[in-house]
């Protein structure tokens, strides 16, 4: 039950705010926000380095002022928190030192943040809308009792969230009374926010040592110099439209490295097996938002535009003159991508 | 010996995902007189329960389970002509319901009916929450396995490989368990013609949300829901030129 969170005080506080302001989908004041908000932004980790793009939490966070805690735990917990306290914008570091908690499970995550989130009495919790928050904050959410709002691209207010619906095709605003407020954030939709700069205190949290029925017992990680495609500044992205994976390794791999672009993909090419699974672009694979989205052989179904229509440039090559990629892209060569692409690449290194 | 599975499907009516939603001029949703069908996650979901039994594995039943309008009884008549043996369905026709919601009314499910495994599609196409499996979980204290795109269950152990940011893991547990399906784990097949005729005749039985003792009570309130911002498509070019001049306009480059 989350009535023992509720904090009396804050609530009072709350309810004299709401009151006094009836248009309550209106963002409250900062200072009145500075006063009530409390957020813990759950961080990544992985082999005691920081992921970086876990810190959109922290940025997101920061829309609704207050006091912000940042959350790690694994085997070399203090380390990572020793990192975290220089972001920008946390004012404290809670960590826990436990191998236990390294392969980010939620069976015994789930507890452990149940406890620093009573702990700490906190208003809302955040973290990123990645495989690993997607997998553990609906389970925190159900423990607490809480209806979570996933994958937000906009805070209004302190319980007031956007968040995109019907794999991108409508925008929902909505209100939550819940308390804590639990929220995965589109890492897209957020400045990732500064590693340097902070100087946070560091304090260890409560480890409740949950028992954890699950193993893990291995992983397969696809190995890249590129960009990490969730964060890139350009994506170059084939489609169906390559035909084969011969083909897909032939002509994208050197278009990326002509731009310094991370590689995309849609689930045509992944599901003919043209490129890897987690290149997938779209409403069930990754969202990005790059500064240039550059694609061939991609038609530009609504789930693949899901993942991608937020980019700032979209280019895209296809021969059909009517695939409906050519409705969003800014800039359409119609034309055959085995001549054009080359001839980009080449074009794109000589310049 | 090994357990006998008794698995939980639940499945979703939502819009078919090749039809584009359109929000309606109340912005409170979006026009809902469209075709509609099942998740596509959870017809992976089905095809999986039943791939269990094909490959023959202890299944004793299949139960297909679905809340919401009485039309979500086609989804569940489709869920059992792909081979569920029997179907649930909770009629709910003020509102529809949300993860935790759903969740909470599937824990009573799984309780009454004594299910020792879920399988769950990982997400909805519609509202795109990505919760409800480990909702369920957490209010099970069972162990999770989502977006899972392979399945080996051996006696009492499953073995699941999950689709996470940059590859894939591969996790171990002991039933009871709770799944959440990904693309890659399937192909549903189509239901024949005969399989269509012989569901019509497995038992569906029509419940209420009081029968489970859950209120339904939504936590969130839809202040509004709107149309994204359009994208203006900015015309075609000429040739490979004219597009890096374009690029290079726009400040891409």
């Amino acid at each position: 039950m989350a009535a023992p969170l509720r904090n009396g005080l804050l609530r009072q506080a709350n309810t004299c705010l709401r009151q006094a302001r009836p248009t309550t989908i209106r963002p409250l004041s900062r200072d009145a926000l500075r006063r009530l908000a409390s957020t813990l932004a759950v961080l990544e980790q992985r082999e005691g380095k920081l992921n970086m793009s876990s810190l959109a939490s922290i940025s997101a966070a920061q829309k609704l002022g207050g006091s912000i805690h940042g959350f790690v735990a694994g085997a070399n917990g203090k380390t990572v928190a020793d990192e975290a306290a220089k972001v920008d914008g946390l004012e404290k570091v809670i960590y826990v030192d436990n191998g236990a908690y390294d392969k980010g499970l939620p069976e015994n995550w789930a507890p452990l943040l149940v406890e620093n989130i009573k702990k700490g009495g906190y208003t809302h919790v955040f973290a990123g809308h990645s495989a690993f928050g997607k997998n553990l904050l609906p389970r925190v959410a159900a423990l607490l009792d809480v209806q979570q709002i996933s994958d937000i691209t906009e805070i209004q207010g302190e319980d007031t969230f956007v968040r995109p619906i019907y794999a991108g095709n409508a925008i929902l605003t909505v209100k939550s009374e819940d308390n804590p407020k639990i929220i995965t954030v589109r890492g897209t939709a957020f400045p990732a926010g500064a590693a340097e700069g902070g100087s946070a205190s560091v304090e260890e949290g409560a480890d409740p040592k949950a028992e954890c029925p699950t193993e893990w017992v291995s992983e397969d990680l696809a190995k890249s110099d590129r960009p990490d495609l969730a964060t890139a500044e350009k994506v170059v992205s084939g489609g169906r439209g390559l035909k084969s994976k011969e083909e897909f390794d032939r002509l994208m791999p050197p278009l990326a490295d002509a731009l310094g672009a991370a590689i995309g993909a849609s689930r045509a090419a992944v599901d003919s097996g043209f490129a890897d699974n987690s290149l997938q672009v779209g409403q069930t694979g990754k969202n990005v938002a790059p500064q240039l989205y550059l694609c061939a052989g991609i038609s530009g179904a609504i789930q693949h535009l899901a993942g991608m229509k937020d980019s700032k440039v979209i280019a895209a090559i296809n021969k059909d003159p009517d695939a409906p990629i050519f409705q969003v892209a800014d800039v359409g060569l119609v034309g055959d991508l085995f001549e054009k692409v080359p001839e980009l690449t080449e074009k794109l290194k000589s310049s | 010996m090994a357990t006998k599975l008794r698995i939980l499907v639940p499945v979703k009516r939502v819009i078919d995902y090749a039809v584009k939603p359109r929000v309606n001029k109340a912005q409170t949703g979006v026009e809902t007189n469209v075709k509609h069908s099942m998740n596509p996650f959870d017809e992976l979901s089905i095809e999986e329960a039943v791939r269990l039994r094909e490959k023959e594995k202890p299944v004793e039943d299949i139960l297909a389970f679905s809340a919401g309008p009485a039309k979500s009884q086609d989804i569940l008549r489709t869920a059992m002509a792909m081979g569920a043996d029997r179907g649930i369905h909770v009629v709910e026709e003020k509102q529809e319901m949300e993860p935790l919601g759903v969740a909470k009314l599937l824990k009573k499910v799984v309780e009454q009916e004594d299910r020792n495994l879920v399988i769950l599609g990982k997400q909805s196409i519609d509202d795109d929450a990505n919760q409800t499996g480990q909702m369920l979980a957490g209010l099970l204290n069972w162990p999770q396995a989502t977006q899972a795109s392979q399945v080996d269950i051996d006696g009492d152990t499953c073995t699941v490989t999950r689709e996470v940011d940059g590859g894939v893991e591969t996790l171990r547990a002991k039933l009871p368990m709770i799944i959440t399906t990904d693309l890659r784990l399937n192909e549903p097949r189509y239901a024949s013609l005969p399989n269509i005729m012989k569901a019509k005749k497995k038992p569906l039985e029509k419940k209420t949300l009081a029968d489970f003792g859950v209120d339904g009570e939504k936590r969130l309130k839809t202040v509004k829901v709107a149309e994204p911002p359009a994208r203006q498509g900015g015309g075609k070019v000429e040739d490979v030129d004219g597009m890096i001049g374009k690029l290079k306009e726009l400040g891409a480059l």
